[in-house]
């Protein structure tokens, strides 16, 4: 899950760590009196969960009430990769002396947690990492005793050489990954973290992602999410248990298992097609569970085509076919729909659904390939 | 042979009493899984399907000689599921439940690291070594003995394969998932150091998907260190970046972990590369012929 520079920075703030003096603003009116609180010049900031919102133009510097007024009005207006910016963060104008990166991620291959520092700020760190990964210095906490203070204080020296500076890093680096650990983060960055004028560590923009695993333990990190910048059929999938990503494509797949669900996905576009969206139903899945699957699915009106792929094991056939014949009682289904049952209680599935006028798969691949011919 | 389960199994399910750790239960029994003890805290002295219920692993140990578990408990006991069983002196612990937070799983990794114990998974399916022994979920029947060794960071998608080699009248030695998660026991590397040793293992396939670097590295290692020949599979090429494709370790971040990559990293070492389930098979048939 991702959340908001603001609402990162309300976390960083709790924890301690520097950030501008700023607020969250949803009209011109209340940015323009925001402005006068922060003091101008000041920065007005497109809140949107998408990279590269400076050179989109999300990112403006007001130099006085005209400038505030206007930038507000043209950011909160704007499209940015596609989403509307509905909020604006106003930022204290900062006198930048340098910029670095500090970042914390879990490193998969290592199985740790790491600090990633990195001299220059406000760059991609993916792309340093792949550009000049040498530039990028890490540090592994240990999982079991933490980052300890010499380790925070090796990511200071690195970063900066008057020593009073590099303490506050180390300082700063320590609150990060409680934060880190304490969250169940994904992602704790800090990018620019910013020296400015007068010697001052501040942390200009954040970002965190949570682990979507350990959101039950953080009721209050569930509650920061913005339920409008989601996708709200993703949203009512995962309430329902259900795995949906949205795609382009017209073909709608329901399979059981996330890999077999890729799987599918990618054999419809081998075949020549496109696949609708990725949705997994799980493993053990009720006739309950393929309703509600149908029922996101034909929300995407780009679907002309619905492809069951499914997998018995845990699942039984059966219990799919139960499903797909009441959805086509209650849910007047117009599209044909496409299955390929196999495994547990397939027999006892194909018979159930012998009479409700669907198309027939023995394999994966006929199934892809009898969806695609359906649409010509 | 084959590796991780074998006749000489003894399994402990922790969890016994719940839906899937019964029923589970059951299903491995029918397989021939020597299933000598069951776990749950607070219901020690039953029976489920005639398997004994202890309140601890560590007395299930002592009482029934269990070697290996498996873990069927919710995704917030399932890390002290594991350090019990470690602690309980188990060699291998499978562990099916999904969910568990990455930086418990960053915990569980540190404690297991000097501890003489082997962890697989979590978000695995299990381990299957067919007509001898299988611990976990995979569904018995698609699995034929043989002397081809599948790992998987996936469930259904590896039946799906295993389906397709067993139809083209090729075997498994061992079956199993390493799990869909970020941070997981035991990679595909470690897997392939035990197929290089088993002598029933003739060639070996390897399930990826998207997400981490875990393909790349194994494919590096395969091209200097493994001599049976490899065959890949790669699922998410159609999926679009930063977003988490059901399993908690299958997303692409920023440019890194999409299926291209891995792909090119598996041919550029020489291994084959299905371009669907049903390719993996036929590759493989034409190699063992």
């Amino acid at each position: 899950m991702k959340v908001h520079e603001y609402q990162a920075k309300e976390i960083f703030k709790k924890y301690g760590i520097t950030t501008p003096k700023e607020k969250m603003c949803r009209s011109v009116e209340e940015v323009t009196a925001a402005s006068n609180e922060i003091g101008i010049p000041c920065v007005i900031k497109a809140q949107v969960m998408v990279g590269g919102r400076g050179k989109a133009g999300g990112i403006k510097l007001a130099k006085d009430d005209k400038e505030v007024k206007q930038h507000a009005s043209d950011i909160l207006g704007m499209e940015i990769k596609g989403i509307p910016v509905k909020k604006v963060l106003v930022s204290e104008a900062v006198d930048i002396g340098s910029e670095a990166y500090l970042g914390i991620i879990v490193d998969r291959t290592e199985k740790k947690t790491v600090v990633m520092a990195c001299k220059e700020g406000g760059v991609e760190i993916e792309e340093i990492a792949r550009q000049k990964p040498e530039a990028i210095y890490k540090v592994y906490a240990d999982a079991l005793m933490g980052l300890m203070p010499h380790k925070a204080r090796e990511i200071g020296l690195f970063l900066y050489e008057d020593p009073k500076v590099a303490f506050e890093c180390a300082s700063i680096t320590t609150k990060l990954y409680k934060l880190f650990v304490d969250l169940d983060s994904s992602l704790a960055e800090i990018n620019p973290l910013v020296v400015d004028k007068s010697g001052r560590l501040i942390a200009l923009d954040a970002k965190i992602n949570f682990d979507d695993n350990g959101l039950f333990r953080h009721p209050d990190i569930e509650a920061m999410r913005d339920r409008e910048s989601e996708d709200e059929n993703e949203l009512t999938a995962r309430e329902q248990d259900l795995s949906y990503v949205r795609l382009t494509g017209n073909i709608g797949c329901v399979v059981n298992g996330a890999g077999l669900a890729m799987a599918t996905m990618d054999l419809v576009k081998h075949f020549g097609g496109e696949p609708a969206n990725f949705l997994d139903i799980g493993g053990s899945s009720s006739p309950e569970k393929v309703m509600n699957a149908l029922r996101i699915l034909l929300k995407d009106k780009n679907v002309k085509v619905i492809f069951f792929n499914i997998f018995g094991g845990i699942t039984r056939c059966d219990d799919v076919a139960k499903g797909i014949l009441e959805a086509k009682k209650t849910l007047s289904i117009q599209q044909p729909i496409v299955t390929r049952l196999t495994g547990t209680n397939e027999d006892k599935a194909i018979e159930m659904l012998r009479e409700a006028g669907l198309i027939f798969a023995k394999t994966m691949d006929e199934g892809a390939q009898k969806s695609i011919e359906l649409l010509k | 042979m084959s590796i991780f389960v074998d006749n000489n199994t003894r399994l402990v399910v922790q969890g016994i009493t719940g839906r899937d750790g019964s029923f589970h239960t059951a299903q491995m029994l029918k397989y021939g899984t020597k299933v000598v003890a069951g776990v749950t805290p607070g219901r020690g002295g039953q029976k489920v399907e005639g398997v004994p219920v202890f309140n601890s692993v560590s007395e299930a140990a002592k009482k029934t000689n269990a070697n290996t578990s498996v873990i069927f408990v919710p995704a917030k006991f399932a890390p002290d599921a594991i350090y019990e069983s470690t602690d309980a002196g188990i060699k291998l612990i499978v562990c099916i439940s999904e969910g568990i937070p990455a930086i418990e799983m960053v915990k569980v990794v540190a404690y297991l690291k000097d501890k003489d114990c082997r962890l697989v998974g979590p978000n695995s399916p299990g381990v299957v070594s067919p007509d001898d022994t299988k611990v976990g979920i995979l569904p018995g029947h698609i699995f034929k003995k043989g002397n081809v060794g599948v790992v998987s960071r996936s469930g259904t998608l590896t039946y799906e394969i295993v389906d397709h080699i067993t139809k083209a009248g090729l075997g498994q030695s061992t079956c199993l998932g390493i799990g869909g998660d970020s941070v997981i026991g035991t990679k595909f590397i470690e897997c392939l150091e035990l197929f290089a040793k088993d002598k029933d293992t003739e060639a070996v396939v390897i399930v990826g998907e998207i997400g981490g670097r875990d393909e790349q590295d194994t494919a590096a290692y395969i091209k200097q260190h493994f001599n049976k020949p490899v065959f890949g599979f790669i699922a998410g090429k159609t999926a679009p970046p930063g977003k988490r494709m059901g399993h908690a370790g299958a997303i692409i971040a920023g440019t890194a972990g999409t299926a291209a990559e891995k792909i090119k990293a598996f041919e550029d070492n020489g291994i084959k590369v299905g371009e669907t389930p049903a390719d993996v098979a036929r590759l493989l048939k034409e190699h063992i012929k």
